[in-house]
């Protein structure tokens, strides 16, 4: 054994090298072994087969190492105008089968996600560049859980809403962004069909081949054509979709800036909306917290999916008290995180999903600095030369009015800030145009309670972060948006 | 000097399961596979902790600990190490000592009462004095479970320092017999505690292998987040110990995964990592036979300890 001396440094220094990669115990590449075959090119799916569209094509790319995976329609105005007919003329026949044979269909859809869930995980990581693990344990899991939730619902809509008698919105237009593209067609389709509707389902440009494959498999469960109608393109697809006169209910997940868009393009129509928007979420951490939990928690609520996400805690607010022994664990923790090659299942954080996102983060990456704010880079990964990366990093010195708290990123950038008391605390986390989720870590019950009631947020996370559930309302306040989705009140936004 | 309860930090169950279930995702292979399951082998105490221990299960055991596998040539191309020690009942000590006499393999002996603790002190402290004349180079104690439950940490610490002094060149590992603490928030406290009253080098370990749950991935990660905490905070170096129910060489690695990636490759040897098993050491070497030669082999292809 060791001499029983004293350690040289009064305090120790910690040696992380061979956790992010490099050092004595450096994991070898554990490459997803599983090959996926990718058409060379992709058409739309409307009234129950592919079909090439109108428009042009646009490729879609690999941004691990930006080779282009396939080629994608996209999809016009008169291509909109075939997919919302075969949806309206697919709704008589659909809202009026049995609630229990609508189930029937969402089982079967939530089994074969099941069943290729391999190959729908290394497809949603090679054209999102989100981490094999996080696809493989998060996205296609909660995928199919939120089919096999709704499949339930079908044939107790009655019983979610007594003394009504609910009925289908009708042709639901969807548009969902890239950062958890498989899933957020799980949580788009699988209400809405539960709830006797059809829908056209606009994926985002970058991100198309995962919601292709669920259209894949809609048509080998045999779902009647119509039901599920899947558009590919850009903006401007997004836009023939809000703006087309036959539908009567638009769904949108992404940005604020497009979700004001739409609200008035759907503004004095009798379309329904609901907008599931941008987020600036606060961790608020106490000094009576288990902070090496809440470090847990700060870390998967920023780094997840590289930060794309839209309840990311890209704000942390800690009681000043502790902000030095907090931001030392945060130096550890991130240098412990492995970055690289999303289909590495041993990969932390995977490559950020397209070049202009990209661009995006490192401007705000510049604006800190240039605002004052200090930049803390412990990662020592060593990231490849091609592909769109960013290492995880956080800024202390931020100060509410900096613009890195105050806007929101979307990448793997955090913002420290302190506080004094639990109302400057309140004061400061709510000081934001946004309201989506929220998390605190304390020890004390009555804290919790008193905080969450304070917190505009959709959605308080207390001692953990970032938990979802098909059964558990999600959606924002404020800027965030409104509508929820999952649980009792997320069908309510498919009915009237 | 008085005594001061250390300001421990409480514990949330919620994540420490999270943190410590995904290091069992970890992925490993190859290269990095074989040097994990040839540094667990070095890391193992090999342990008897049986009413019906022989001398001659002793000498089978020490047997063991110099030559783990017999056809390591075969398999690896060189000689495989011994384990780190061999861990007994304070009776079976003088065997172990003289077989393992200059073979670099420690002789830890249970002592303090093992494994309930539940005997006068004095008593306690001429278990562990005799074990030390009797050639025990490590002494594995108990806490007092008692005391700590019902609050008395002083008499819990006290008794620790006085094992240290008992213990004199002989290395400690305080057992905190998790499985009877029940909450992480105990785990931490008893942690911080005996990290406080032990030497550096010494280490914390989990159970004693008689009460379930013993050694579970997240007791040992609330453990290995105090030690990092006492380093980082005081310098002070301590070695932790997971004992009971680690029985396979995929957990072993898992472990390994643990404690690389909370404290890094500094306590990536047997002097500051041990595992308390006694069936581990051949689901390892037959995990590395399994590695190399792509068949798994039969149990009964491994000589018993």
């Amino acid at each position: 054994m060791n001499t029983n001396t004293r350690s040289d440094h009064p305090t120790g220094t910690l040696d992380l090298r061979g956790a992010s990669g490099g050092g004595i115990f450096d994991y070898d590449p554990a490459p997803e072994s599983v090959k996926v075959k990718i058409d060379d090119s992709y058409g739309l799916f409307i009234d129950g087969q592919f079909s090439g569209a109108s428009g042009s094509s646009f490729a879609t790319v690999n941004p691990s190492n930006e080779e282009t995976l396939s080629m994608i329609g996209s999809a016009d105005g008169s291509d909109i105008d075939r997919a919302v007919a075969a949806a309206r003329a697919a709704l008589p026949g659909w809202s009026g089968l049995p609630g229990i044979v609508r189930g029937k269909y969402l089982y079967r859809i939530a089994r074969r996600i099941q069943e290729r869930a391999r190959e729908l995980a290394v497809l949603e990581t090679m054209d999102g560049g989100k981490p094999i693990k996080e696809s493989r344990d998060v996205d296609v899991p909660l995928a199919a859980a939120h089919f096999f939730y709704h499949a339930g619902w079908a044939d107790k809509l009655e019983y979610a809403f007594p003394g009504k008698k609910p009925e289908p919105v009708g042709v639901c237009g969807q548009i969902i962004p890239w950062n958890f593209p498989l899933l957020m067609a799980a949580w788009k389709i699988a209400p809405a069909l539960a709830c006797g509707n059809t829908v056209v389902l606009k994926p985002a440009e970058t991100t198309s081949l995962t919601a292709l494959r669920l259209a894949e498999i809609c048509q080998e469960v045999g779902l009647p054509k119509g039901v599920v109608n899947v558009v590919t393109g850009a903006g401007e697809t997004g836009s023939a979709l809000v703006n087309h006169p036959d539908v009567n209910k638009i769904a949108f997940t992404g940005s604020t800036a497009v979700g004001k868009i739409i609200a008035k393009a759907t503004a004095a129509t009798n379309k329904r909306l609901t907008l599931e928007l941008g987020g600036k979420s606060p961790n608020i951490i106490f000094e009576d917290a288990s902070i090496d939990q809440a470090i847990e928690g700060v870390i998967g609520g920023i780094y997840f999916n590289q930060g794309h996400v839209c309840c990311a805690g890209s704000r942390v607010f800690v009681q000043e008290s502790i902000l030095d022994t907090v931001t030392q664990k945060l130096n550890d923790r991130l240098a412990s995180l492995r970055v690289g090659d999303p289909l590495d299942k041993n990969t932390d954080l995977g490559a950020i999903n397209s070049s202009e996102q990209l661009g995006t983060i490192n401007k705000y990456l510049d604006i800190g600095g240039n605002e004052g704010a200090v930049r803390h880079d412990p990662n020592p990964s060593s990231v490849p030369e091609k592909g769109y990366w960013c290492k995880p990093c956080f800024f202390t010195g931020v100060q509410p009015s900096h613009t890195i708290a105050r806007e929101e990123i979307f990448g793997p950038v955090l913002a420290v800030m302190s506080f004094r008391t639990p109302d400057e605390a309140i004061s400061r986390a709510n000081n934001t145009p946004y309201g989506l989720a929220a998390g605190v870590w304390t020890d004390k019950g009555s804290k919790i309670f008193d905080m969450a009631s304070k917190l505009d947020a959709g959605v308080v996370w207390l001692n953990t972060y970032n938990q979802f559930d098909p059964t558990s309302p999600f959606g924002g306040y404020k800027e965030s948006g409104f509508g929820r989705e999952g649980g009792r009140h997320g069908l309510a936004a498919y009915l009237k | 000097m008085g005594f001061v309860l250390p300001d421990s930090p409480t514990v949330d169950g919620v994540m420490v399961d999270r943190r410590a279930a995904s290091f069992t995702t970890r992925s490993i292979k190859k290269a990095s596979k074989l040097a994990a399951l040839e540094l667990a082998v070095a890391m193992i105490d090999l342990t008897t902790l049986e009413g019906a221990d022989s001398p001659e299960k002793v000498r089978s055991l020490c047997r063991k600990a110099i030559r783990p596998w017999e056809r390591d040539e075969e398999f690896l191309g060189h000689r495989l190490g011994h384990v780190a020690a061999v861990c007994v009942y304070p009776s079976m000590v003088p065997y172990a000592a003289e077989l393992l006499d200059g073979t670099g393999i420690n002789v830890a002996s249970v002592a303090t009462g093992f494994p309930s603790g539940q005997y006068p002190l004095d008593i306690r402290i001429r278990d562990v004095e005799r074990a030390v004349a009797d050639g025990a180079d490590e002494i594995d104690m108990v806490i007092n479970r008692g005391a700590f439950l019902s609050g008395k940490y002083e008499v819990v610490a006290e008794e620790i320092a006085a094992v240290v002094q008992a213990c004199g060149k002989a290395h400690l590992k305080v057992i905190l017999e998790t499985g009877e603490l029940k909450t992480y928030d105990n785990v931490r406290r008893a942690s911080d505690i005996a990290i406080e009253y032990i030497r550096e080098g010494d280490f914390i370990k989990t159970s004693t292998g008689k009460v379930n749950p013993a050694a579970t991935m997240p007791v040992t990660l609330v453990m290995l987040e105090a030690i990092r905490d006492a380093y980082r905070t005081q310098g002070k170096k301590i070695g932790m110990k997971p004992a009971g129910g680690i029985r396979t060489g995929k957990q072993a690695w898992h472990y390994l995964c643990m404690v690389n990636e909370t404290l890094g490759e500094g306590w990536l040897s047997p002097d500051w990592f041990r595992f308390g098993a006694s069936s581990l050491l051949n689901d390892v070497l037959r995990s590395m036979q399994k590695l190399q030669s792509g068949e798994y082999a039969a149990g009964h292809d491994f000589s018993d300890a």
